[in-house]
C-alpha cells in the first residue's frame, strides 16, 4: 500500500518528538541533579516534625537526625555517650547535678519561614527542655501538650531545675540520681529547638508551626512536605559537624513494600526502608543489603482490661498455642531470635534463665478448660498495617496465629486500619489484642520496661496492654534509683519473672533491622538505636 | 439546537439531583454519626459540633437538612477529610488535574493508534491481516487493566529498565504546582531544568497511559473497522472506483473522512469508560490522582472523602458526557433531534 505524502509527513511530525523524547529519556539519568540528590523510600509519613512529641519510629526516622541535634549522642560504633551540641559535661559525685558546656559555632537553619540572627546558645537548651518540664510554659500545650517519651521516663519528676549559668553553660539539677538520665538526653527525642524561632512564632500567633515547620541545627532543613507522598530536605550549608555531601534529600513515601522494591530495582530510589525479597537484592551486583542488630521486640499485646484477656489463664493458654518458631521462619526469614523476655539477649539485664513458654496446643486446651472457655472463644487481633523491623508483616503473622489458634478451637478475627487510624483506635483501647512492637531508643534496659508496661505509660499511651502492676512498677522504679549494675540486674530479673507469670504481652521475636541501597550510596545510615541518619552519606 | 440544549439541561438537573440525594443518604448509611460522616469533623469539640449542626440544620426535618447540604455543596464545602483534616474540595481540585492529564494522554494515544489500525483492518477485509488485528484486539480488550499494569511494570521497568515504574515525575525535580497539570506547570515554572523535567514527566506518563489506552484502543479498532466497511460498501465509493480514481485517492479523500464521522460519535462515550480505567491504573502506577485518593479513602474508611469524591467524580464524568454529546451535535445536525437513549 502506498501512503500519501501528507500522511507520512503528519506521522513523522507526530512521532519525531515522541521518539526523541523517549530515547533521551532513557539514557540520560539526569547526571547533574541525580548526583548530589538522594531519594530514600520510606514506609510512612511522619506525624510531626518535633521528636519530643512522638514515639512513632517513622517520624523519628524522618526527622530526628535530619533536622535536629541533641546535647549529647550515642557513638554509632560502641554505643557510648559522646558530645554533640554540648562539647563536654560534668557530673557531680552524688549524681544529682549535671553541667553541660555548649559549642559556640552552631548555627540554626535559614529557611523560607525563618532567618536566624544569632547562633545556638543556652537559651535554646533552656527553651527546649522548659517546654517539656514547665506546664505553665506558653509552648507546653502546643500540639496537645504530650511528650510521651519524657512522660514515660518520668522526666518532670526527675528534673528539679534547668539553669542557665552563662550563655554557653547549662546545669540540670535532679531530684534524685538516675542511672539512665544521660542516656535519655542522648536519645532521638531530646532535640534542641530554636528559642528565637519560637519567639518569632509567638509574635505572629502561629505557635503550632513550631512542630510542623521545624527549625533545628541538624544537617538538613525542611523545604517542603506533603503527607503521604513526599518530604523534601535541603542541606544545611553551615552544619557544624561536617560538610554535608548531599544537596537535596527526598523522602519518597511508599507504603507498599513491593512498591519500594520496584523503585529500588528501577533506580527510582537510592535507599529503601524495610526491604522484602532479600535474596533478589543480594543477587543484584549493584545493590547492597545491610542489617544491624537492633534492640527491639515484636509482641502480641493483650488488652488486659477487656475480656477475654482480663483473665491471665486465657493469656497463658493463647501463649502456649502460638508457634513462634514457625513465625520466625515465615515472617522474619530466620533473621530474628525467638523472644523469651521483652529484653533482647544483647542487653546486660536479660535473664538468661528464662525459658520461653513451650508451644503446646494440648496444654493450651487444658488451660482454656480451666478458664471455663474450652469452646467458643473468639477475639480480635489487630495487625499493624506498616512494616517495622520488629514486625515486617503483621498481617501474615496474624494469619499464622489465626491458623495456630483454630487448632485449639479459638476463632480469631483480624483487624487492620490505615496507620494513623490504627494508632488512634489503639489509644482508645478498642482492641482485644494487637501485634505490635518496640524499638529501643537507648541501650538502657529501662527503655523496654517503662514505656511498654509501667502504670505511667498507661496514661501516655505506649502501654498497649493497658496493664498496671504495682509490684512490677516499684521494681523498675527501684532499678532506676541505683547505679549499681548488679543490683539493677537483680531487680530487672524479678521484673522479667513477673512478666513471665502474668503475660500482659507475649514476646515473639527480636529482629534485625534491614535496609537496601544502591552501592553508589556510601556511608553509615543505620545504628542499633534510634532513627536513620543521612548526615554522613555521600553518593558517587 | 435550543431544544437540544434544554433537553440536556433537564437531564443534567435530574442526574445531579439523584447524585446529591445518593451522596446525602450515604452519610446515613455509613456507620457512625451522620453529622460526622457529613462533615468529617472527627473528635470535634462541643462548640464546633454545635455550629456544624446549625449549618446543616440538624434539628429541622430531613428535607430542610438536604437543602442545607445542597447549599454547602454549591458553596464548595464538601467537609474535611477524616484522616488528614484537609478540605476535601481543595484536595479534589489538587488531584483532579493529574487524572485528567493522564486520561487525555491515554485517550489521545488510543485514538491515534486505534483508528488507523481499524481502517487498515477494514481495507484488508477478510485477509489474514484483518483476522490478526481482530484477534489481537480481542485479547487486548479482555486483559484486565490491573494485571496488564503489573505486567508492564515487570517488563518495561524491572526487566528492561526503560521506563520508571510509578509516579508523575522524579521527585528530584521540584515543580511548583500551579494548575496541577504537570506538563503545563513545568513549562510555565521557572526552573533551570525545564527540558530534563519535561522528558522525565514524559517517561513517567507513557507506561500508565499505554496501559489505560489498550482497552479503548481495541474498541476504536472495531468501531473504525465497521465504519470503514460500511463506507466502502456505499455506492459513492463504487462510483469513485468506476471513475478510475486510484486506491489512495479513494481511501484518503473519500472513505476516511466519511467513516471518521461515524467513529467520532462513539469516541466521546469511551472517555468516561477510560476515566474509570485510569482510576484503577493510578493505584498500580502510584499516580497522584483522584482515583488513588478515592481508593485510599475507602481503605481508610474516610466516609466524608468517599462521599465527596464520588459526587465530584460522577459529576465530572457526566459533564464530560454532555460536552461530547454537544460536540457531536455540532458536527452532525442529524443527531440534534435524537432523544436521549433513543440511539
Amino acid at each position: 500500500m502506498k501512503t500519501s505524502p501528507w500522511l507520512t509527513k503528519a506521522l513523522s511530525i507526530l512521532s519525531a518528538p515522541l521518539v526523541s523524547l523517549t530515547l533521551i529519556g532513557c539514557n540520560s539519568d539526569d547526571q547533574t541533579i541525580a548526583n548530589d540528590s538522594l531519594i530514600y523510600c520510606s514506609e510512612g509519613s511522619p506525624v510531626s516534625f518535633n521528636p519530643q512529641t512522638v514515639t512513632s519510629g517513622t517520624t523519628i526516622d524522618a526527622v530526628a537526625n535530619q533536622v535536629y541535634n541533641r546535647l549529647i549522642t550515642f557513638n554509632k560504633q560502641d554505643n557510648s555517650i559522646v558530645p554533640a551540641l554540648a562539647k563536654s559535661w560534668h557530673l557531680t559525685r552524688d549524681g544529682k547535678m549535671i553541667t553541660f558546656y555548649l559549642r559556640k559555632d552552631v548555627s540554626f537553619h535559614q529557611t523560607d519561614y525563618f532567618t536566624p540572627t544569632r547562633a545556638f546558645n543556652a537559651d535554646d537548651v533552656l527553651f527546649s527542655f522548659q517546654r517539656i518540664l514547665d506546664e505553665e510554659h506558653p509552648y507546653h500545650p502546643v500540639s496537645g501538650g504530650r511528650y510521651p517519651f519524657f512522660q514515660n521516663v518520668g522526666f518532670t519528676n526527675l528534673v528539679d531545675e534547668v539553669e542557665k549559668i552563662n550563655d554557653y553553660t547549662v546545669r540540670f539539677k535532679l531530684n534524685q540520681a538516675n542511672s539512665s538520665f544521660l542516656a535519655n538526653l542522648a536519645t532521638d527525642y531530646a532535640v534542641i529547638l530554636s528559642a528565637e524561632y519560637a519567639e518569632q512564632l509567638a509574635h505572629q500567633n502561629q505557635k503550632s508551626d513550631i512542630d510542623t515547620l521545624p527549625v533545628g541545627t541538624g544537617p538538613f532543613k525542611l523545604k517542603s512536605y506533603q503527607a503521604g507522598s513526599v518530604l523534601r530536605y535541603y542541606k544545611h550549608p553551615n552544619y557544624w559537624r561536617n560538610e554535608v555531601a548531599i544537596k537535596q534529600l527526598v523522602f519518597d513515601i511508599t507504603a507498599s513494600d513491593t512498591g519500594r522494591l520496584t523503585k529500588l530495582l528501577t533506580n527510582e530510589c537510592d535507599v529503601i526502608a524495610y526491604p522484602i525479597a532479600a535474596q533478589k537484592i543480594q543477587e543484584n551486583p549493584e545493590l547492597a543489603l545491610e542489617q544491624v542488630t537492633a534492640f527491639n521486640i515484636g509482641y502480641l499485646g493483650f488488652n488486659t482490661q477487656k475480656p477475654p484477656f482480663d483473665n491471665p489463664i486465657i493469656r497463658r493458654a493463647i501463649s502456649h498455642a502460638i508457634n513462634k518458631e514457625a513465625i520466625i521462619s515465615a515472617i522474619y526469614r530466620d533473621q530474628a531470635q525467638v523472644a523469651t523476655s521483652i529484653l533482647p539477649e544483647g542487653s546486660w539485664a536479660h535473664d538468661d534463665t528464662l525459658v520461653a513458654l513451650e508451644y503446646s496446643p494440648s496444654k493450651a486446651k487444658e488451660l482454656l478448660k480451666e478458664a471455663g472457655v474450652e469452646d467458643g472463644l473468639s477475639f480480635d487481633i489487630w495487625a499493624m498495617p506498616v512494616q517495622r523491623a520488629y514486625n515486617p508483616n503483621a498481617l501474615t503473622m496474624a494469619k499464622l496465629i489465626q491458623a495456630d489458634l483454630s487448632q485449639i478451637g479459638v476463632k480469631v478475627d483480624i483487624v487492620s486500619y490505615e496507620w494513623a487510624t490504627f494508632l488512634r483506635r489503639l489509644n482508645a483501647g478498642e482492641h482485644q489484642s494487637v501485634l505490635l512492637g518496640w524499638s529501643a531508643d537507648h541501650p538502657d534496659p529501662d527503655n523496654f520496661f517503662t514505656p511498654l508496661l509501667s502504670c505511667k505509660s498507661l496514661e501516655t499511651g505506649s502501654n498497649r496492654a493497658f496493664w498496671c502492676d504495682q509490684e512490677f512498677d516499684s521494681l523498675i522504679q527501684l532499678a532506676l534509683q541505683t547505679t549499681n549494675i548488679n543490683q539493677r540486674r537483680a531487680l530487672y530479673r524479678q521484673a522479667q519473672n513477673i512478666i513471665q507469670q502474668e503475660i500482659p504481652l507475649l514476646p515473639i521475636a527480636h529482629s534485625k533491622r534491614f535496609q537496601a541501597r544502591h552501592k553508589a550510596v556510601k556511608g553509615q545510615l543505620l545504628s542499633s538505636f534510634g532513627g536513620i541518619d543521612f548526615s554522613e552519606v555521600t553518593k558517587l | 439546537m435550543l431544544i437540544f440544549t434544554l433537553r440536556r439541561l433537564n437531564l443534567f438537573f435530574f442526574t445531579m439531583f439523584l447524585l446529591t440525594l445518593l451522596s446525602f443518604s450515604l452519610s446515613f448509611l455509613f456507620p457512625g454519626d451522620q453529622l460526622v460522616n457529613l462533615t468529617g469533623a472527627l473528635n470535634a469539640s462541643d462548640s464546633v459540633r454545635d455550629s456544624l449542626a446549625a449549618i446543616y440544620q440538624q434539628d429541622s426535618n430531613i428535607v430542610v437538612q438536604y437543602f442545607a447540604y445542597l447549599s454547602q455543596i454549591f458553596s464548595g464545602n464538601l467537609g474535611t477529610a477524616m484522616t488528614t483534616k484537609s478540605d476535601i474540595f481543595n484536595e479534589i481540585l489538587r488531584l483532579l488535574p493529574a487524572t485528567i492529564e493522564l486520561s487525555l494522554f491515554a485517550f489521545f494515544l488510543a485514538t491515534i493508534v486505534g483508528i488507523p489500525i481499524g481502517f487498515i483492518a477494514a481495507i484488508n477485509h477478510k485477509k489474514p491481516i484483518d483476522n490478526a488485528i481482530l484477534a489481537v484486539a480481542m485479547v487486548g480488550y479482555s486483559i484486565p487493566v490491573f494485571w496488564l499494569g503489573l505486567l508492564a511494570i515487570l517488563t518495561f521497568s524491572i526487566q528492561l529498565g526503560w521506563l520508571p515504574s510509578g509516579g508523575q515525575i522524579s521527585l528530584l525535580y521540584e515543580i511548583e504546582p500551579r494548575t496541577g497539570f504537570m506538563f503545563y506547570d513545568i513549562l510555565v515554572g521557572s526552573s533551570d531544568y525545564k527540558w530534563d523535567a519535561l522528558q522525565n514527566a514524559f517517561a513517567h506518563i507513557i507506561l500508565p497511559a499505554a496501559v489505560i489506552a489498550i482497552a479503548p484502543a481495541t474498541i476504536f479498532i472495531r468501531l473504525a473497522r465497521t465504519a470503514m466497511l460500511t463506507v466502502l460498501e456505499t455506492s459513492y465509493i463504487k462510483a469513485t472506483r468506476a471513475k478510475g480514481l486510484s486506491f489512495n485517492q479513494i481511501i484518503f479523500r473519500h472513505a476516511v473522512r466519511n467513516s471518521l464521522i461515524k467513529v467520532i460519535q462513539h469516541i466521546g462515550l469511551q472517555f468516561a469508560n477510560l476515566v474509570t480505567l485510569a482510576m484503577i491504573t493510578e493505584v498500580i502506577f502510584n499516580w497522584p490522582g483522584i482515583g488513588r485518593w478515592l481508593i485510599e479513602s475507602i481503605y481508610q474508611r474516610d466516609y466524608t472523602s468517599i462521599q465527596g469524591g464520588l459526587l465530584v467524580l460522577s459529576s465530572f464524568i457526566f459533564v464530560v458526557h454532555i460536552i461530547t454529546d454537544y460536540i457531536y451535535a455540532l458536527l452532525n445536525p442529524l443527531a440534534r433531534g435524537a432523544k436521549y437513549g433513543s440511539r
